[in-house]
């Protein structure tokens, strides 16, 4: 094709393709991934809301929320979660400074706060098994221990993923590929914290009011 | 309280003994003995052409969305198969259970069979059909080299199979569940399913359920990320609209039936008491849940087809499609409807006048777009030339069928009406009229419309109207039948019946279903003539119906690739705009693409989590414990690989485009 034909085409014909690769950047929709994830997962939270909602004053003349809960307890335990949500946030604002050691250092403190959180919640739940308060014990129980229990096995796997992480910073530094991976554990943690505090009002306070 | 009844359990086996091989059904021997026959033929095959090699490399770890898309596909027809084998024995046994007569199929059997057609049609025949569909247009379609996620799609695909195998291993080795498709307590928890078959249903689902809700999520950012430049929302085709509100129903619906399942399998492994029918358990919320995800099922399956009608009837009356934003409306308009009409599978629960009312007006509401769409349709084909295409053909015989089928739909949305009609043939009728009339002869359609851009050869025509007929024909004669008998007030899932003046219809439901099977034969070799004559159907152009969408734009098939430039579009029928406009391929300035390595994590993974299902089935516990392990250490052993992606030579794609430039210049 010559030059001039060329250029009289172009005036014709609009532009159809992109002449430089046109590339996605590798990771450039996880956020929108991770996002929507969250949010069925939050949907799951949701439907066992729901369930406690329906299930919640199904007692079968068993144990009821005030012969059960300690408040007390419960305040020590979503303090805990509450604090490795903030040291969490500290791991990020390092993470931006470049400071490897440090992230890594309050991505620990997070999971210890986190261990916490679960240790407590274990012991809760073995004190309430051992009065005879169990799952199968009535509607109202089976649907406590599970939507508590499920917010317990998220912490457990965020946890897990956490290890991974500090691992992985460990290896190769604060790359874009693991900024990328704490960012989504970061919202995921949040995230976890955003539905405890609901299980904290729904469920332990609105549960002692009744 | 429903505790787990004490079964004999041993460490190694769980509860699975020889009894749970149903030696004492010769209908299964002989199932089992054709399977493993033709398992083995198979398998004999694949190793003398050496091709395992061959299919793990190229297919199996596979990230290309164009062969996990076949995949898919594959998937479909062949649960299909097993499916509709379902269907001809309950026909048969419907049309034989007359006069004191037990037909040929026990209670157990029997019940085991309406299940799974149920459950298999709708989550391994046309959910992997709809997905596999998706999957390989939606990133043609956007000028996309793949899609945002390429792994997790390879991932999703084969936990979706994982699922398939597990309800196809409940065929010989235990039982399958007897509760219907949804598995409505109190039925199925423990007390009144003591053995495995719900368990299989449940870890089935849950194992293919996480494949569809991460491929939901998978082609949302895809949608939203990949579009290539130009490509506004509202200048996105029909087909991906459509997609992307599936996919949103998806995400938005699958979560539900995943929380649902896992709380049924607490109440029958933990005995806990969510659905029981004392200690504060409530059956009715399982129904009320397992329809928040059930309904936007339903649209789920159609509106991705609503999308294939719109691009064949667009493309074959060689017009733009009429309204194309009422169409998008529409479209929007029913995915958010889709949520507030649950309650219409259930009206006789007793929730009173006015949530009944409710969900009926809203029901009724929704055939509103949905006649819009129709009407759309129609004035596309008004003063268009109509090219009678296989595609077409199936388009109209859609719009015929359907419209009886959504008419009865909204008769079933009066609550009063439905009372009487609740849960008779008239309601299996109804169903099967929008699912067969909509969903599958889309799929039919859409089929026949892409294949030649998969394969680079059309179908054979002959035999997809042979195809055609015997469906569409043999539709109609199975089940007009069964609206008579539903009005006559004759139940669904019934073995044997004891008015012999009913035996008529239940004979001509049969004959249509053995229609059906005429029509499902000739596909078959409709699809094996085809690639027989795949010289003489050849298409060369990658544009054999003159199409306006950008998937026509490639080659047929597309390389790996999909398009060694990037598209850059200005009307939504963007290729169309293309060709009108006098645009030229480019000849040279190819640089290197960057695309999505293969990997075989997610055939590992998805293997494991079969085998984990198939443990807690049998309560195997320490296998289920070893897969857990596994599970979990191959996931996190995947991250560490943070090497995913290759860059395809400027060379090698100027080697494929050549021949390309070659084989165009030969045809003119």
């Amino acid at each position: 094709m010559s030059a001039v034909a060329a250029t009289a085409a172009e005036k014709a014909v609009p532009t159809f393709y992109v002449k430089d690769e046109h590339d996605h950047a590798e990771g450039s929709s996880t956020m929108l991934g991770f996002w929507i994830y969250l949010m069925s997962d939050c949907l799951i939270f949701a439907i066992l809301f729901a369930v406690y909602g329906v299930l919640g004053t199904n007692y079968a003349a068993g144990p009821a929320p005030k012969d059960l809960f300690d408040l007390s307890l419960v305040a020590v335990n979503t303090t805990m979660l509450l604090l490795s949500s903030i040291t969490y946030g500290f791991a990020m604002l390092t993470m931006e400074k470049n400071r490897v050691a440090a992230t890594q250092a309050w991505l620990a403190v997070t999971g210890l706060f986190g261990l916490a959180f679960l240790s407590i919640e274990l012991y809760e739940f073995v004190h309430m098994i051992h009065e005879g308060a169990t799952p199968q014990r009535s509607g109202f129980l089976s649907a406590f221990f599970t939507l508590v229990g499920t917010h317990g096995l998220h912490v457990t796997f965020g946890i897990v993923w956490l290890v991974t992480l500090m691992m992985q910073v460990g290896q190769r530094g604060l790359i874009a590929a693991n900024r990328r991976r704490l960012m989504c554990l970061s919202m995921f943690w949040h995230f976890l914290d955003v539905v405890w505090i609901g299980v904290f009002t729904f469920v332990y306070l609105m549960g002692m009011l009744r | 309280m429903a505790v787990p009844q004490p079964v004999e359990t041993t460490f190694l086996f769980g509860r699975l003994t020889w009894q749970a091989f149903p030696l004492h059904e010769p209908i299964l021997v002989a199932t089992f003995a054709v399977v493993a026959l033709g398992g083995v033929a198979l398998l004999a095959t694949l190793t003398w052409f050496r091709l395992w090699g061959y299919l793990w490399r190229e297919w199996f770890t596979s990230v290309d969305h164009k062969k996990i898309g076949i995949m898919y596909m594959v998937l479909g027809l062949i649960m299909l198969l097993r499916g509709f084998a379902d269907a001809i024995m309950m026909r048969l046994q419907q049309a034989m259970a007359f006069n004191g007569s037990e037909g040929y199929l026990n209670a157990h059997h029997y019940d085991q069979i309406f299940t799974a057609h149920g459950v298999i049609m709708i989550f391994f025949v046309a959910m992997p059909l709809v997905t596999g569909l998706m999957n390989y247009v939606v990133p043609l379609q956007i000028g996309a080299r793949d899609v945002s996620f390429p792994f997790l799609n390879n991932f999703s695909f084969w936990m979706t199979v994982g699922g398939a195998v597990l309800v196809m291993a409940s065929l010989f080795v235990g039982e399958f569940a007897q509760t219907g498709w949804l598995a409505y307590p109190p039925l199925s928890n423990i007390g009144y399913s003591p053995w495995v078959g719900v368990d299989y249903y449940i870890w089935g689902l849950q194992v293919a359920g996480v494949g569809t809700t991460l491929s939901g999520i998978n082609l949302i950012c895809t949608i939203i990320k990949m579009r290539a430049p130009g490509m506004s929302l509202m200048k996105m085709p029909v087909f991906t609209w459509t997609s992307l509100c599936t996919n949103v129903l998806i995400v938005a619906s699958f979560p539900v039936l995943t929380a649902v399942l896992a709380l049924l399998s607490l109440d029958r492994y933990v005995g806990t008491n969510f659905f029981t029918n004392d200690f504060g358990g409530n059956p009715m919320m399982y129904v009320n849940l397992i329809w928040i995800w059930g309904h936007p099922e339903v649209y789920i399956l159609i509106l991705p087809l609503f999308g294939v009608f719109s691009e064949v009837t667009s493309t074959f009356s060689g017009k733009k499609l009429f309204g194309y934003t009422s169409m998008v409306y529409a479209t929007v308009v029913i995915t958010v409807l889709s949520y507030l009409v649950w309650l219409h599978h259930f009206f006789t629960m007793g929730s009173g006048a006015s949530v009944n009312s409710f969900f009926g007006i809203t029901t009724m509401i929704i055939s509103i777009p949905t006649g819009a769409k129709i009407f759309n349709w129609l004035f596309t084909m008004y003063r268009g030339r109509i090219r009678f295409e296989l595609p077409m053909m199936w388009t109209v015989a859609f719009m015929l069928t359907f419209t009886v089928g959504g008419m009865t739909g909204v008769l079933l949305a009066v609550p009063p009406a439905d009372f009487v009609l609740h849960n008779s043939l008239f309601l299996v009728a109804h169903f099967h009229n929008v699912i067969i009339g909509g969903v599958l002869f889309g799929l039919f359609a859409g089929i026949a419309y892409w294949w030649p851009k998969a394969f680079g050869f059309k179908l054979d025509p002959f035999w997809g109207k042979v195809s055609f007929w015997c469906w569409v024909v043999g539709f109609w004669l199975a089940f007009m039948p069964l609206y008579i008998l539903g009005l006559m007030g004759v139940t669904r899932r019934m073995r044997v019946f004891d008015d012999p003046s009913l035996q008529i219809w239940f004979i001509i439901a049969g004959l249509g279903a053995a229609l059906i099977a005429v029509g499902i034969a000739a596909m078959l070799l409709q699809f094996f003539v085809s690639i027989m004559r795949r010289e003489k159907l050849v298409d060369e152009t990658g544009d054999p119906w003159d199409g306006r969408t950008l998937e026509w734009s490639t080659s047929s098939p597309p390389p790996a690739y999909n398009f060694a430039f990037t598209p850059v579009i200005h009307d939504n029928d963007a290729w169309w705009d293309m060709k009108k406009r006098g645009y030229s391929r480019p000849l040279s300035g190819y640089r290197p693409i960057h695309m999505p390595s293969n990997t075989g994590t997610g055939v590992i993974l998805a293997g494991l989590s079969t085998v984990i299902g198939f443990a807690l089935v049998w309560y195997i516990w320490w296998l289920a414990a070893v897969g857990f392990f596994a599970l979990l250490v191959t996931a996190i052993g995947h991250t560490f690989n943070y090497h995913r992606d290759f860059h395809i030579p400027a060379e090698e794609v100027t080697r494929t485009e050549e021949a390309r430039t070659e084989l165009l210049a030969a045809r003119s």
